[in-house]
């Protein structure tokens, strides 16, 4: 009898371990070429479309810079919260909240010019992603809940109450009845890298973030403690960290991103609150950390990687008529080859006769 | 002819050679021992003639014919059976249940009762059948392993480390239906690397050493040291004790310390009170799960009790403190899980040294100051002889051994004034383990309090100066080492003398 089983490798090269991505954007372009030719599309022109056309224009980047940013934010942040095994599936609903909050004073704040305005939103964002987040940290350590339960359930919470907001309260008087607020005021907003283009100084806090992550999970004793209790808990109470301290700090350092990623989205791009602020960007964020190893640099390629797949999948639905679950399947195949490439870096097949 | 014969059996591992050209008789109603340190292939050997792993080259002989054992169940079909070192047993069923989940073919639980009770009773294996399996000692669930071979009337029984975890009047015991087993034509491999046993009641021993057979001889015939000479290839090294200077500004004391078990499975901690001087080792024995493992961890940290001068350091009630805590105060621990708690997987040994030596002078602003961390792993590994691949090396890569080493050689460099170590030699060769002994000795020597855990009566005789034993989570009174005896021991290890009993019947 002949049967396939794993086996560990003993010294997995470190070589392998780095071209492993590149190996499966490989694969990953080699079948999604077989899909496209056998759905009818020229696979070469539909890969163009996908990555090559989008990096053409200063314009084409931008957009995949907007993109990118809330996704690196948010995984940044939620990668320091996977390597201590809190698993914050509620991203989205903490960018909300913290959108809420910023948006919230910005109203309130009007047309008066204080001139640090932005800078009390960026405060409020946070915090308010951070307060959201430290619902589901509470619980579980008063009560042992299951956080991605609790963290998943308080995303429509969150997209209820801005729901709320936006058509009750908060809704813009002039607006024509449409579920918006009132423009925000230009203090209250990030001004472009370059005029005409899209992409906002918000890039600037991602850029720092990632080195503060990066900071954090390398070099600090705090991210030392949070990667063994996620990898060994048993050395971890052995060792005499406490457990509680890595749920918080998982939950808060998430929260907080990605309320500050839902701030800069409203005082970017929307200039306004709206029932919508993401596109689902607290849920592409775990794709991102997962696709970036966890790791602070590899999240930063994986949100640009990401942010590409995605505007090209905009341009091919455009350009070529595709169905946007099409650009879907293309991204979920680049996960799965990305993280079965990895998986192989540790482990080998063999056929084993017995 | 010879019941079971194996020739030229090999088997390679990615990293090793586990059985090298091995060749074996074993004849019908025989006691054969395998000796061996850890290490050797002893485990490796068992698995293929049981059919749990199949071999690279060789062939076997069953009756003098050619046989494939692919699995254990076609071992079974034969007529082997097997009772491994750690027992393959349901907690939460009967002992007939697990005997039925493992029987070939179907049998109503009434008569399988029945045929246990006869068995029982035959070869003086006391059991219940109805009794759920987690009232019972360590000795009774033996009995039930045995029993559960025994009811398919195998001709070739296999017994891994059988003593281990027993007390010393059931390994007596165990020895009785042992002989009368081999009397009656059932052939027994006993696998130890205990050699008083081997001589005791082998009629032959298989002697192994890094993977090949270095002899085949008549254990009667031969003495102790002859024998440690041809398992380890030298002299089996010694430990030197000097005499105990007491230092009374290092103590661990226990004052009546209870606490409820964690789950259905621990044992509770019931009344506990303990002194261990500065100059002393105090060893802990006690058979395995009459809550040593309980008592550890409220010692080390990893659990907390509420009233603070329950434990105490120095002098200093630590009780309410956490692991981090008690090791300002100068505790230092060594679990006898090494990969998991001891150590961490999947982090390097610098990593590794960091999890305890955060608190000393390794930290700036929040950072690890990781070029000093290298520097002071370097140290612990040069001077423990710890072979790795420095301080980089993962922890999972070093063998059990050598991560020994390391995890002592770190703990011994916080200079504790308190040690506490549970299991420190286990699965070790005769070398590391003399060494791990030996460094214990001299941390308490040098005027710190060392209390030690440990499953192995020998070990603790060798290098203790008092002992107590632990039954029930009930700890008697200490015994000084000159005025140690096995036998009295031994009956403290089975219950006799403690208030509480509980369910489990000793042998």
């Amino acid at each position: 009898m002949r049967r396939l089983t794993l086996e560990q490798r003993l010294h997995p090269s470190v070589a392998i371990r780095a071209l492993s991505p590149i190996a499966a954007t490989l694969i990953t372009i080699l079948a999604g070429s077989a899909m496209f030719y056998f759905l009818g599309y020229e696979p070469l022109g539909t890969l163009r479309v996908f990555f090559i056309d989008p990096l053409t224009s200063v314009y084409g980047i931008s957009e995949v810079l907007l993109k990118a940013c809330p996704l690196v934010l948010i995984a940044l942040g939620l990668a320091i919260g996977f390597r201590a095994n809190v698993w914050n599936i509620g991203a989205e609903g903490q960018l909300t909240i913290g959108a809420i909050c910023a948006g919230g004073i910005a109203l309130a704040i009007g047309e008066k010019d204080f001139g640090f305005t932005l800078f009390i939103m960026v405060i409020l964002g946070a915090l308010g992603g951070m307060a959201w987040a430290s619902i589901p940290a509470f619980l579980k350590v008063r009560f042992n809940t299951n956080e991605i339960l609790v963290t998943l359930m308080l995303n429509y919470v969150a997209l209820l109450l801005l729901s709320y907001l936006v058509h009750g309260p908060w809704r813009d008087p002039f607006g024509f009845n449409f579920p918006q607020t009132a423009l925000f005021h230009s203090s209250a907003m990030f001004s472009p890298v370059l005029p005409g283009f899209r992409v906002t100084g918000s890039i600037f806090i991602v850029i720092g973030a990632a080195i503060i992550a990066w900071t954090i999970v390398t070099r600090s004793f705090l991210g030392f403690q949070m990667a063994i209790a996620g990898k060994a808990p048993r050395a971890g109470l052995f060792a005499g960290y406490r457990d509680n301290k890595a749920i918080w700090l998982g939950l808060l350092i998430g929260g907080g991103a990605a309320g500050l990623a839902g701030m800069a989205e409203a005082a970017g791009p929307l200039g306004q609150l709206l029932p919508t602020i993401s596109p689902g960007y607290g849920y592409t964020a775990i794709i991102v950390a997962f696709l970036g190893r966890l790791h602070p640099i590899g999240v930063v390629f994986g949100g640009l990687l990401v942010s590409l797949i995605a505007n090209g999948g905009e341009s091919a639905q455009m350009y070529l008529g595709m169905h946007s679950s099409l650009s879907q399947i293309f991204q979920g195949m680049l996960l799965f080859f990305v993280l079965a490439a990895d998986f192989l870096v540790f482990y080998k097949l063999k056929l084993v006769t017995r | 002819m010879s019941l079971l014969e194996l020739r030229g059996i090999t088997k390679r591992y990615p990293a090793v050679v586990a059985n090298d050209d091995i060749h074996l008789n074993v004849e019908a109603g025989t006691i054969h021992a395998i000796l061996g340190e850890n290490g050797a292939g002893k485990s490796t050997l068992m698995k293929i003639i049981y059919g749990a792993t199949t071999a690279d080259e060789g062939q076997i002989y069953w009756h003098g014919n050619p046989v494939r054992i692919s699995s254990p169940s076609a071992a079974r079909q034969l007529g082997i059976g097997m009772v491994y070192q750690h027992f393959s047993l349901f907690e939460s069923i009967t002992v007939a249940e697990n005997i039925a989940i493992a029987l070939d073919r179907k049998l109503d639980l009434e008569s399988l009762s029945a045929e246990i009770n006869l068995i029982s009773e035959k070869y003086n294996l006391l059991v219940e059948p109805d009794r759920l399996l987690y009232h019972l000692s360590v000795g009774e669930r033996q009995r039930v392993e045995i029993i559960r071979c025994l009811i398919q009337n195998p001709k070739l029984l296999i017994l891994d480390e059988p003593t281990s975890v027993l007390t010393p009047q059931a390994i007596q015991g165990l020895f009785v239906t042992l002989k009368q087993l081999a009397s009656e034509g059932c052939s027994i491999l006993y696998i130890s690397h205990k050699l008083e046993e081997v001589i005791q009641i082998c009629d032959s021993a298989t002697v192994l050493r890094g993977g090949k057979v270095v002899d085949t001889i008549l254990p009667s015939a031969t003495t102790t040291g002859e024998l440690a000479h041809l398992m380890i290839g030298t002299q089996p090294p010694t430990t030197q004790r000097q005499h105990v200077k007491i230092n009374s500004s290092s103590t661990l004391e226990v004052c009546q310390l209870s606490a409820a078990a964690e789950d259905h499975f621990g044992s509770d901690i019931r009344d506990v009170s303990l002194t261990v001087r500065g100059g002393e080792i105090v060893g802990i024995a006690g058979v395995s799960g009459n809550g040593q493992a309980e008592l550890f961890k409220l010692l080390s940290g990893e659990k907390i009790h509420s009233e603070p001068d329950t434990i105490r350091i120095n002098n200093v009630g630590v009780s309410r403190l956490n692991a981090n805590g008690r090791r300002h105060l100068g505790l230092a621990c060594i679990p006898e899980e090494r990969l998991g708690r001891g150590a961490a997987a999947g982090f390097s040994l610098r990593d590794n040294f960091c999890l305890t030596h955060h608190g000393r002078n390794l930290l700036r602003y929040g950072f690890i100051k990781y070029k000093e961390a290298d520097r002071r792993t370097s140290q612990v590994i040069d001077r423990f002889s710890v072979l790795c691949d420095g301080p980089h090396a993962a922890a999972e890569s070093l063998s059990g051994g050598n991560l020994q080493r390391f995890i002592v050689g770190r703990e011994i460099e916080l200079n504790p004034t308190v040690l506490i170590v549970s299991q420190p030699t286990w699965g070790l060769d005769v070398a590391a383990a003399a060494f791990i002994r030996q460094t214990l000795i001299d941390l308490s020597r040098a005027g710190s309090a060392v209390l030690v855990f440990s499953e192995e009566l020998e070990e603790l005789l060798e290098i203790c100066d008092q002992i107590v034993v632990m039954y029930g989570g009930q700890m008697s009174q200490p015994v000084s080492r000159s005025d140690a005896d096995i036998e009295q021991i031994g009956l403290l290890m089975a219950g006799e003398g403690f208030s509480f009993q509980t369910t489990a019947q000793g042998y």
